[in-house]
């Protein structure tokens, strides 16, 4: 454990304590599906690792988290399914990780989605965070290395983060699993709604809100149960084949009734190559 | 309740429509709207204090990854690394070996004591066990030196600063700067480094990076040349400068194989690959102060340990083959020596001999214990026994098999180029999904490393 906490003398008796419990990859029926998401070089991995227990191979360079990797813990007797995506700038243009990533967050349908923020970065690392705002509204922010953010005489102010963003933010130290304990308590209380997201939406020009507000209705009627009918709106709008293929092939129509089912198979195995 | 169904295209041709109305610098708007929220999101909750540490990175970066300083230095580290695993790794390498020998006679003694026929103790501990010793002796202290300071370099955050260094290089050869890489992680397991090439997005560029990443040895080859190095070009240096003419040779061949990757893939981006270089970012990462935890455990368990049981696994059948080959007469001469003296033509050509030849035909399930798969045979052969030191093995080489510089220096460059390990060939055909490109992936190294020692043995013989 770490010393970090000491201040707070009851630590030992919160129930938080007794509860985390990583679980490896024997994830068996999880109760909840959490995708990790975020920059490359962000401690995404180290993250994964200290949650799950996993040895997700960490090392101090972009992009090597080339597939998802999968991982558990469990809190509080709830199991948690954690979906470690490939490090990303962006979700706008398709390279293959960026399209990982979003298909995950559409089509996966994660109960939560942490996006972790690297903390000496945060105005190029928020870019994603607002664009993961506009597919889910279940976000955490994890502000990571917030010891380098220090050592660099930077100071974060988390409140006013989470303030702007409508989401919760924790501020961490993976390496030292520092905050984790508060983020999948924050996690935790997101699912379960016990913490209300409002997220930030970008204020578009109103010629474009117009026509955001005419496709919403149409995309929802030709594919009912979709999640961010908004989003997908902005991305027909910007011209984006995948979606624009998706829609057409009816895999967004397809989302509606779909269970989680498949998408864990085909992860456990990426899982486990992921593992190698 | 309406019971129309709307058609997915009317839903397209609307946002078409509606997209052409809106003007063609829509998409700008949209991402420069995201990246002043951002910008002002990150102005009210970030404070930056009057930290002198700032720039830190940037001043050790303007030098190793400066155009005059950052290959040189990139040269001098490698050089430093494997200078550190050979004078590390020859006394343990020589400890392990006596005792191995030590089990193995006692061993071999009790078994005749019990009444257990000679053949089967033979086979058992001259054979399957030697086959082990030899393999653990050879490989596990170099692994154990050099695993923990590449993973070092990598915690750190130096391999995007190689790949950075190296991006002209690759760039200029048509292939992707994100090669240097891949090529980095080759120098740890090359279906690793095959594995890595997933990084990059174009198909074209990242199957020359599959096809060529056997060129830089990995670390089953690096015990072979490391060992070569050491008994061949150290020996002709005065005894101080010897380490460092090793790990100078070892530097040479590396270079030699980045080479061969460069070429190649200059020749694959020439003909069968054609496409232009594509532009791609490298963020280079803050250093980082390594974990010692997390580096012992990547290199010593991921990495060591990993590729020693891999080692293991194919050392046990293959020494007893070579027991079995050697120990099987017909017409009153070995198996062994058959299919050594079969081999010999071809051998000699290329500067080796049909001994050579044959522990690799043996070795394809693994690199790693070429080396070892040698010894055993010129054993089997010459019924010599004890190799405990690189002294032994060199009085062996030279003295009683008639070994020259040619023959160390063919064996480095054969032991470069030739075709991946069986387990690489299975992770080309995993990624690639293609017969062709698997067969092309197996055999272009296989001929490199024909032409490259043919040329040098004939080059070599014309000239003394």
């Amino acid at each position: 454990m770490t010393a970090a906490v000491t201040d707070h003398s009851n630590c030992e008796t919160c129930p938080a304590h007794a509860q985390l419990e990583q679980m490896g990859v024997s994830l068996g029926k999880s109760d909840y599906l959490v995708a990790l998401a975020g920059n490359p070089n962000t401690g995404k991995s180290s993250v994964f690792n200290a949650l799950t227990g996993l040895r997700q191979h960490v090392g101090n360079w972009t992009g090597k988290t080339v597939m998802r990797a999968e991982g558990g813990y469990s809190f509080q007797d709830k199991r948690y399914k954690l979906v470690d995506l490939p490090g990303t700038y962006s979700l706008l243009s398709a390279s293959e990780d960026e399209e990982i990533s979003r298909n995950f967050l559409l089509f996966g349908r994660p109960d939560c989605t942490v996006v972790v923020v690297d903390a000496t970065a945060l105005e190029r690392n928020l870019n994603l965070v607002l664009q993961v705002l506009e597919i889910t509204s279940k976000v955490v922010v994890c502000v990571n290395l917030m010891d380098e953010a220090k050592r660099k005489g930077m100071k974060v102010d988390v409140r006013s983060l989470s303030r702007d963003l409508g989401v919760p933010t924790v501020p961490t130290v993976a390496r030292t699993k520092e905050g984790l304990r508060d983020l999948v308590q924050t996690v935790a209380a997101v699912i379960a709604g016990e913490i209300a997201t409002k997220p930030v939406r970008p204020q578009h020009p109103p010629e474009l809100e117009k026509a955001v507000d005419e496709l919403v209705p149409m995309i929802e009627t030709v594919a009912p149960g979709l999640p961010n009918a908004r989003w997908v709106a902005l991305r027909l709008l910007d011209g984006d084949h995948k979606v624009r293929q998706a829609l057409l092939s009816g895999e967004l129509s397809e989302l509606e009734g779909r269970q989680a089912a498949p998408v864990e198979t085909v992860s456990s195995v990426v899982a486990l190559q992921g593992r190698q | 309740m309406t019971t129309k169904v709307l058609d997915p295209r009317e839903v397209l041709l609307r946002a078409d429509h509606l997209r052409r109305e809106m003007g063609d610098d829509f998409r700008d708007r949209i991402v420069s709207s995201l990246y002043a929220d951002a910008q002002r999101i990150a102005d009210r909750s970030v404070q930056i204090g009057t930290g002198q540490k700032w720039d830190w990175d940037q001043k050790i970066d303007r030098i190793v990854t400066s155009p005059v300083f950052g290959l040189p230095i990139m040269l001098g580290i490698l050089a430093l690394i494997f200078w550190i695993t050979i004078i590390g790794a020859n006394y343990p390498s020589q400890m392990l070996a006596e005792f191995f020998f030590v089990v193995e006679a006692r061993a071999a003694e009790l078994f005749i004591a019990w009444g257990v026929p000679a053949l089967l103790t033979g086979f058992i501990w001259n054979g399957v066990f030697r086959g082990l010793a030899w393999v653990v002796s050879v490989m596990l202290p170099p692994m154990a030196i050099f695993f923990p300071m590449f993973t070092v370099l990598e915690d750190l955050g130096y391999l995007p600063r190689v790949a950075f260094n190296m991006d002209w290089l690759f760039r200029n050869a048509g292939a992707h700067g994100k090669q240097a890489l891949t090529m980095a992680m080759g120098f740890g397991c090359n279906a690793a480094g095959i594995t890595a090439t997933r990084v990059i997005d174009s198909p074209r560029e990242r199957l020359i990076a599959i096809l060529t990443n056997n060129f830089v040895p990995c670390n089953g080859r690096f015990p072979t040349l490391i060992m070569l190095a050491t008994i061949f070009v150290a020996a002709a240096f005065p005894p101080a400068f010897a380490s460092l003419a090793a790990a100078g040779a070892v530097v040479g061949v590396v270079l030699i194989g980045v080479g061969f990757t460069l070429l190649s893939s200059w020749l694959l981006a020439r003909t069968v690959l054609q496409g232009e270089a594509s532009a791609f970012t490298l963020e280079l990462p803050p250093y980082r102060r390594p974990s010692i935890l997390r580096i012992l455990y990547t290199s010593l368990i991921d990495r060591t340990i990993f590729v020693l049981w891999r080692a293991i696994l194919t050392a046990a059948p293959a020494g007893a083959a070579i027991w079995v080959l050697a120990n099987i007469d017909w017409n009153g001469v070995s198996l062994a020596q058959h299919s050594a003296n079969f081999l010999q033509p071809l051998g000699y050509a290329i500067g080796l001999d049909g001994v050579i030849l044959l522990a690799y035909v043996i070795a394809i399930p693994a690199n790693e214990i070429v080396v070892p798969t040698m010894l055993m045979v010129y054993m089997g052969v010459s019924a010599m026994s004890d190799i405990t030191s690189y002294d032994k093995i060199r009085t062996l080489l030279i003295d009683e098999q008639g070994w020259t510089m040619l023959t160390a220096v063919n064996l480095m460059l054969f032991s470069l180029l030739h075709n991946p390990c069986a387990t690489t060939i299975i992770t080309i055909w995993k990624e690639t999904r293609s017969a062709k490109w698997t067969t092309i992936g197996a055999l272009m190294p296989l001929v490199f490393a024909f032409a490259v020692t043919f040329a040098v043995a004939t080059a070599v013989r014309a000239l003394w």
